[in-house]
């Protein structure tokens, strides 16, 4: 059995499964506007929070906010429900695509088979949608690979209950009813409000573009503070934070700008263009920090690859990002 | 990013993966690209295997000294402390901290033998077994200019 889904290949899993959900009901949905009226760009250094007892870095908005603020926004309806037992957890799944509903399902990806060995950690948060199953094995579609991917029974039940922080518990969802005209214009002012409230005006110092400037003052710090050993192992924490997990480059700043791009084109405002650019050449700068960084754990760093030169560039993106809020913010009003 | 910048360093993922990355035409308009890699990815990702491959070899190192039961080994190789793993069985941690002790290994229940090998989907007979020596993971072809 299997359902006609289109499988569209993205960058970031929540986006894209977000978009091709939409995109099956006929909602013409791109991943970066999913993003971007879903507010997923984000910035936040949590240092009490630890991966792998490391300090958490996220670019990104909380599991699951782009698809429930996306929907909300859009007017859809979605069905979301969690399991504590397995054979009930796949018993819905199963009736649901036996319905022809394609369903979204939050797994960990350690457990799922068709992982490049070098990608399998223990993270709880990889999205991808069902959309067909022949006997034991499922039809997938995972939004970060090319084509749709087999997974057998076993393995997505050991996914699908993965455990550990932000375990999944089995959650499943799907839309159930979408309105038959829908304006991108408003919701995507909402999403652009609500972003550059949150990257401006959040009063913690660990969010939002004071995050980013409060994470540069540490870096400076961190050799010395550390030692060297550490010092690297929080970087490359932080760069694959920025980058591995299925960002599209420069930690969502590019997506963003893509969704900006597109959004100028909507709401038929040109300086969106123009911010678009300039949140492009942040993405930019992400990616030199990203860089240096790297060269920095290689034990290839120059003199002027030191921590304070890292440090100088986050402080850069800090400042282009607050302009792009600011400016934003200001179109949006 | 322009679309002629788009990184292709094969490493990380094998080859008929590829990533999606965001970057930007002649126009300026932006487009979706495919990806094989980008090398400060593939360092780093490198990096966090190095840490995982220091855990194996320290847990071999403890089994071979008769200090841990082979189950080091295989929580050390899933990325596992006794946390996720009293998690993942059901049981407390402090059972789990047992069970790493080669004598309290050796008189396991078959039941909790089995328990253990179908979390790391392995045998029973698998789950007794450790190897001799470090086997380093490797994912990544080593490329010419690599050390």
């Amino acid at each position: 059995m299997k359902i006609d889904f289109k499988h569209r290949h993205s960058a970031h899993c929540e986006s894209g499964v977000s978009s091709n959900l939409l995109f099956h009901y006929g909602v013409d949905i791109s991943e970066a506007m999913a993003f971007g009226i879903g507010g997923g760009i984000f910035f936040g250094y949590l240092p009490f929070i630890k991966v792998n007892k490391l300090p958490l870095t996220t670019f990104r908005c909380e599991v699951g906010g782009i698809f429930k603020r996306l929907n909300k926004k859009l007017g859809v309806d979605v069905y979301w429900q969690k399991f504590h037992n397995q054979e009930k957890a796949m018993d819905a799944l199963d009736r649901s695509l036996e319905e022809g509903i394609p369903v979204g399902c939050r797994t960990g990806g350690y457990w799922l088979p068709y992982f490049p060995s070098a990608f399998r950690f223990h993270f709880n948060m990889h999205n991808l949608v069902v959309f067909g199953k022949e006997g034991d094995e499922y039809l997938i579609s995972d939004p970060v690979f090319p084509e749709p991917v087999m997974c057998h029974r076993k393995d997505l039940i050991k996914a699908r209950f993965a455990k550990g922080a932000l375990a999944p518990k089995g959650t499943m969802y799907y839309l159930t009813s979408i309105p038959e005209k829908i304006d991108f214009a408003p919701p995507i002012i909402k999403g652009i409000k609500e972003t550059c409230r949150r990257m401006l005006k959040t009063p913690v110092p660990i969010i939002g573009v004071k995050g980013i400037r409060f994470l540069a003052n540490r870096i400076e710090k961190w050799p010395k503070k550390l030692g060297k050993r550490k010092a690297i192992l929080h970087l490359v924490q932080l760069i694959r934070m920025q980058e591995e997990l299925g960002t599209g480059g420069g930690g969502f700043r590019f997506m963003y700008a893509a969704f900006l791009q597109e959004a100028a084109g909507i709401l038929k405002e040109n300086c969106l263009l123009d911010l678009s650019r300039k949140m492009t050449s942040a993405g930019d700068r992400w990616r030199e920090f990203a860089v240096i960084g790297s060269r920095n754990c290689k034990n290839r760093a120059t003199e002027s690859d030191s921590f304070e030169a890292m440090a100088d560039i986050l402080r850069d993106c800090a400042n282009r990002e607050a302009e792009v809020y600011q400016e934003l913010m200001a179109v949006v009003k | 990013m322009k679309i002629n910048e788009i990184p292709q360093d094969r490493g990380m993922m094998t080859d008929d993966v590829y990533e999606i990355c965001y970057a930007v035409d002649d126009e300026g308009r932006y487009v979706l690209a495919a990806s094989a890699g980008w090398e400060p990815k593939n360092i780093t990702n490198d990096q966090a295997w190095k840490l995982i491959d220091g855990q194996v070899a320290k847990a071999l190192k403890g089994i071979h000294a008769g200090r841990l039961s082979p189950l080091a080994f295989h929580m050390a190789k899933n990325q596992m402390n006794t946390g996720l793993l009293a998690k993942y069985a059901g049981f407390s941690r402090w059972r789990v901290k047992r069970h790493l002790k080669p004598a309290v290994f050796k008189r396991l229940k078959p039941a909790v033998l089995e328990l253990y090998s179908d979390i790391f989907k392995i045998t029973m007979k698998q789950l007794q077994q450790f190897p001799e020596k470090m086997d380093h993971l490797k994912h990544r072809k080593l490329q010419k200019n690599e050390d």
